[in-house]
């Protein structure tokens, strides 16, 4: 049925909501700006004049003309290292190659040498993990020095650290999900695993390099004195080691190799889900941002958000007087049909059985699950923990966590608490989470944390017969407040890879579709839920 | 009347005539060479015979081919269009003596207008003013000179054994006869072993104007002039009816010399008297000299179909079908003005040299008559005449109709070969030609100008690169799409023998910025057509990885595939030993023009031998080993080197 929008474009409310909205896109756009720019200015021009492409002109190449790139991670590492790793020198996203989706990891050089900051690797392994969740070809544009010296601790050593990439390449190429890596700089140390690893490796001639020690060091171990090319350049590797295939005059042609090597790669069988011919909501997306409050106290009707993401604003919805504070419902996205799971105010027994319920079908019919989360959290107070609203909880909890279609997550206002797991957050693995800029996250509201910290102090101070101002307690909890609006902001969340990155909220209709279309790669498998506490 | 007509012809004339042979309820036999099998007069051909090779001395010029195709396809008449068979007077006696009208004049009065010289002296004998001259054999310099007063000056002073420009001298003024007549026998004695000269009137800023006549054996009429002075090299590029500047004292006065000169061989169909007119003055009537008859349809006829209202291909079958003359003079007249422009694959820059090529597309504008004998898909064979089309417009006023001729130019579109299109646009915006003062010699002066390649505007480069990356058409779905800063692809494109490299930013579905260099172009669509910088695109059309965008006379684009340039820059200089091996033979010395594919050396490894050749065109700048040679694997036994570098 068609959903009936009661939002009223000339209205004051309306307006200001689009321009708090506005004000949060701006923040995050200048931010993907930055980003998008890689290392600096010099460092670009000498990139350049190595007859170099940029690395984003190096994934425009690569991709068809036209084609939808979902980035991931754009502004990941944002602020970290002291803004020294932006995008965290790696570029990832999904885009076609010959009409075929696939998984592009660029490193950027212009940062740093594209040495892997331990943000760079988290990006990297995440890129991996959404190619292998959702089987898309991995096309590895590689220039990097390897790992960042100084962040050594924190890139090397551990399980989700550097060894992880190649570990993940000879997994994911076990499964037949392709791995094709082009070497347009430098691939040294573990870095020269990422060719050696992939199967089928591009090289371009007097540009890209592969050795496991470069000659400075090989020079310091043996006192060979050897130039990079003859000790790893692309005549080498391609004439005498055989450590890459295909030997490319230059970028252009090394990425006219590697979209001809996609292009013989053949389809895949995918989801088979049948889809309807796309149709664009009734209403305009752009509008989100004058339905959506501003704050995000405000609470408003999630339906107002899901009219104008889903295919003529058309939504069957699911047990809709029962569990009212839980949206849940069918849908098509782009022609995909879905099903959406949306709060709409905090979560009571009924609304989490609802949710599990839902779920349950969903993966009966293999249809894909959208959760819209904007949740503050599960009911608290004695009524609720008496009735068991834990156990319910906890039933939600395990549909989500143990449904095998794909679920995408989309934090449209507040992800705080338990709310975020019931609602497919980062830990449930859903196969994409994206942000809106106006949203937050967090264990609890900074308010409500620091009040539990005040209280437990209070507590103190006044059993040792102590007395604390009202000033004094506001500025104990100060700071409190202000770390959580610090980190709980999504550019904060984004840039640690807690997302897959923030969305302007007009474009959340294209990246659900993308992100389905990326999902149904994937065949579906069967469900099997885990213990249900009844 | 006949009921069926041959047309012994091919191309635009072949279907022109069919037009109206059909308009008028007759059935066509179309001829064609083996090369024509599939070309559009055949097809439009009520029966079509074919009639031999592809080289017209084995199909078109067959007369007796032809006359047998017609009584094979019981054809009443045959029409021979221009060119090829229609001043054969040979073949309009066989055609008449197999019982068949040819459409068009008697053998006799083409003999009588076939030789040149005695055609002058008939025409002076009947009226029609000729060039004066003196060709006789006295070559005493005191009666050349009284003969060249007699003619009166400027003078010209030829040799008669002359060609090109020996003992050729122009003299102004009487007192310079003598000193001119003395170098002049000179030069051509020295040159030609033969001092006779020959003296002509000279002609300062000659125009050709011919009349069109239509006689039906003993009467005739005009059907007015046409100006065809605009020539290249003596062939015609762009005709117009009326001559610009003509006056009614002299249209009379050139008309009924034209008269005349038809009823005096009693000439019988369409025909065309050719004169040289004297422009440096203004049109006078006293300013024009017969120079030939030509005794069969014209190529620009269509000009004077468009002022008189007259469609002649009828009139010639209805006069050759026995019917007295249509009209008389004084129910013809003129009605606005009418230019012809000559549409050919040539290649102007190269010299006007003539092209091949199958004509991708072919497209002209609705307003404009285009009489063409090709169709899109078409193929413009070495075997005819390169013509496209011709290209016929009318208008109320001369500036009317030139302005629809330049934007029926501009509106025209081909694909496929190189064509002479822009050349046309640049002679329709030449100013002088626009004021009408045209000469043979308009073209010769601003050649350079008339035929520099125009360059391809931004917009158009833009549209190119769009059509490359394949975001002209259709609509990818989430074209574009980028979460915040839109990636920028390059495209690679070959034009006018430089690449070009445009960088393309979609910024939304039906919004791309397309960077050249230092410039931008921003590329919007609304309502499915795209608009560039805000205006619209030229239209354009792609085949394989060609891409013609039709603005300035065509503009030819071709997308640079990485993979293939690559190709060519592959392989090194250096001819190595596959495995070891011992070298059997050398086939190449240094300094040896080779070939790809060619074979340079012999090497036999693991009980077989393995042939070395050249991957490239090249030299062979050293050769490394010697036959007998134990070689190890990868052993340079030769070296090649770019002919470039050689010729250096």
């Amino acid at each position: 049925m068609k959903l009936a929008s009661t939002a009223i474009p000339s209205s004051e409310g309306f307006t200001a909501n689009r321009a708090a909205h506005l004000e949060a896109l701006e923040t995050v756009r200048a931010a993907a700006e930055l980003a998008a720019e890689g290392g600096g200015a010099r460092s670009r021009e000498r990139h350049l004049s190595r007859g170099k492409m940029l690395p984003r002109e190096r994934v425009a190449n690569l991709l068809d003309p036209g084609s939808p790139f979902l980035e991931i991670g754009a502004t990941a590492a944002h602020g970290m290292y002291d803004g020294a790793a932006p995008a965290a020198g790696v570029i990832a996203g999904i885009g076609r190659v010959n009409g075929r989706e696939v998984m592009v990891v660029c490193n950027d050089a212009t940062v740093k040498g594209g040495t892997y900051y331990p943000m760079s690797v988290k990006k990297h392994l995440r890129a991996q993990e959404i190619a292998e969740e959702n089987r898309l070809p991995c096309v590895y544009l590689v220039d990097s020095g390897g790992a960042n010296l100084p962040n050594q601790d924190e890139v090397f050593p551990d399980r989700d650290h550097f060894g992880r990439i190649f570990y993940n390449q000879a997994r994911m190429s076990a499964k037949n999900i392709p791995q094709i890596a082009v070497v347009m700089g430098s691939c040294t140390a573990g870095g020269a695993y990422v060719p050696a690893m992939s199967d089928v490796t591009i090289i371009v001639k007097e540009q890209g390099t592969i050795f496991l020690a470069g000659p400075p060091l090989v020079k310091a171990a043996t006192g060979e004195v050897v130039s990079a090319e003859d000790l790893g350049g692309g005549d080498v590797h391609t004439r005498l080691s055989g450590v890459a295939d295909y030997l490319a005059e230059d970028d252009a042609h090394a990425l006219a190799l590697a979209r001809r090597a996609v292009g013989s790669l053949g389809g895949m069988a995918g989801a088979g889900l049948v889809r309807e011919t796309p149709e664009a909501p009734a209403y305009d997306p752009e509008e989100i941002l004058g339905v959506v409050p501003g704050d995000l106290r405000t609470p408003y009707d999630i339906r107002e958000v899901i009219a104008r993401l889903v295919d003529g604003s058309r939504f069957d919805e699911f047990k809709p007087r029962y569990g009212e504070t839980l949206v849940t419902g069918f849908a098509h996205v782009d022609g995909w049909p879905v099903g959406i799971i949306a709060n709409n105010g905090v979560l009571f027994s009924e609304a989490a059985q609802k949710g599990a319920h839902f779920i349950e079908l969903c993966s009966q019919r293999r249809t894909p699950l959208i959760f819209l989360q904007n949740i503050t959290g599960f009911m608290v107070g004695r009524k609720y923990e008496n009735e068991g609203i834990a156990r319910h909880g906890a039933k939600m909890v395990t549909a989500v966590a143990t449904t095998s279609v794909p679920k995408i997550t989309m934090l449209v206002g507040g992800s705080f608490g338990a709310g975020n797991y019931g609602m497919a957050g980062r830990a449930y693995q859903p196969r994409f989470l994206w942000s809106w800029p106006n949203s937050r996250i967090s264990v609890m509201g900074g308010e409500q944390a620091a009040g539990v910290l005040a209280t437990v102090k209070r507590d103190a101070i006044e059993r040792g017969g102590g007395d604390w101002s009202a000033e004094d307690e506001a500025e104990f909890k100060r700071p409190t407040i202000e770390m959580f609006e610090r980190q709980s902001h999504p550019l904060y969340a984004s840039a640690r890879l807690w997302d897959d990155g923030i969305v302007d909220p007009r474009k959340s209709r294209e990246v659900l579709a993308l992100s389905l279309s990326a999902s149904l790669n994937a065949p579906i498998e069967e469900t099997r839920f885990g213990v249900f506490r009844m | 009347m006949f009921d069926t007509v041959l047309i012994a012809n091919r191309g635009e004339i072949a279907c022109r005539v069919m037009e109206t042979a059909r308009a008028m309820g007759l059935r066509c036999v179309a001829v064609y060479s083996e090369a024509d099998a599939g070309a559009k007069h055949v097809a439009m051909a009520d029966e079509a015979v074919c009639i031999g090779g592809a080289a017209p001395a084995e199909s078109y010029l067959r007369g007796e081919r032809i006359i047998e195709a017609a009584l094979a396809t019981g054809a009443g008449a045959i029409h021979p269009g221009y060119g090829f068979l229609s001043e054969n007077p040979d073949f309009v006696e066989a055609v008449e003596a197999a019982g068949l009208v040819f459409v068009g004049p008697g053998a006799a009065a083409i003999r009588a207008m076939g030789l040149k010289d005695a055609a002058k002296r008939l025409m002076h004998e009947a009226g029609v003013p000729v060039v004066p001259g003196y060709h006789g054999e006295a070559q005493d310099a005191r009666f050349l000179a009284g003969e060249a007063e007699a003619i009166g000056y400027p003078v010209l002073i030829k040799a008669v054994a002359g060609g090109g420009g020996k003992g050729m001298r122009l003299v102004e003024r009487a007192e310079a006869f003598a000193d001119a007549l003395k170098s002049a026998q000179a030069e051509a004695r020295g040159a030609f072993g033969n001092e006779a000269v020959l003296i002509e009137k000279f002609v300062s800023k000659p125009r050709h104007i011919e009349v069109q006549v239509f006689g039906d054996g003993t009467r005739a009429v005009h059907l007015f002039e046409r100006d065809c002075s605009l020539q290249r090299r003596h062939q015609k590029v762009i005709e117009e009816a009326p001559a610009p500047g003509m006056t009614q004292e002299m249209r009379q006065a050139m008309g009924a010399a034209a008269v005349r000169a038809a009823e005096a061989i009693g000439y019988k169909g369409a025909g065309t008297i050719e004169f040289i007119v004297d422009g440096s003055r203004g049109l006078r009537p006293d300013g024009f000299w017969f120079m030939e008859m030509n005794t069969r349809l014209q190529v620009e006829h269509p000009v004077t179909e468009a002022i008189t209202g007259i469609d002649l291909v009828e009139w010639q079958l209805r006069v050759a079908a026995g019917e007295p003359l249509p009209m008389a003079q004084e129910e013809l007249g003129i009605t606005g003005h009418a230019f012809e422009a000559r549409l050919y694959a040539e290649d102007v820059p190269a010299g006007f040299l003539p092209a091949t090529g199958r004509l991708a597309r072919l497209a002209f504008p609705s307003d404009v008559r285009a009489d063409s004998g090709v169709r899109s898909g078409d193929v413009i064979s070495p075997h005819y005449d390169p013509m496209i089309a011709k290209l016929i417009v009318h208008g109320p006023t001369r500036e009317i109709a030139l302005r629809k001729l330049a934007r029926g130019l501009a509106q025209t579109q081909v694909a496929g070969t190189v064509t002479n299109l822009a050349f046309l646009g640049a002679l329709a915006r030449h100013p002088g030609f626009a004021r009408g003062e045209v000469d043979t010699g308009l073209i010769g002066r601003d050649i350079t100008a008339l035929t520099e390649a125009p360059a391809a505007p931004a917009a158009v480069l833009a549209q190119a690169a769009l059509s490359a990356a394949g975001l002209w058409q259709g609509d990818a779905p989430h074209r574009g799409f980028a979460l915040w800063e839109p990636l920028a692809r390059s495209v690679t494109l070959r034009h006018a023998g430089e690449e070009i490299v445009a960088t393309l930013r979609v910024m939304a579905p039906d919004r791309i910025e397309v960077a050249l260099g230092e410039s931008r172009v921003l590329a919007e669509r609304m309502g499915g057509a795209w608009r560039l910088d805000g205006r619209p695109a030229a239209a354009l059309f792609r085949e394989g990885g060609e891409i013609t965008v039709f603005a300035e006379g065509g503009q030819v684009f071709e997308l640079v595939d990485p993979l293939e340039r690559a190709a060519e820059a592959s392989g090194g200089n250096l001819i190595e030993a596959p495995m070891p091996g011992r070298v059997v033979s050398v086939h190449a010395e240094a300094g040896q023009p080779v070939s790809a594919g060619d074979r340079l050396a012999v090497l036999e490894a693991m009980k077989m031998e393995h042939t070395l050749t050249a991957w490239r065109d090249g030299v062979v700048a050293e050769v490394l080993v010697t036959a007998g040679a134990q070689v190890e694997a990868g052993a340079a036994l030769m070296r090649l080197e770019d002919e470039a570098e050689d010729a250096a």
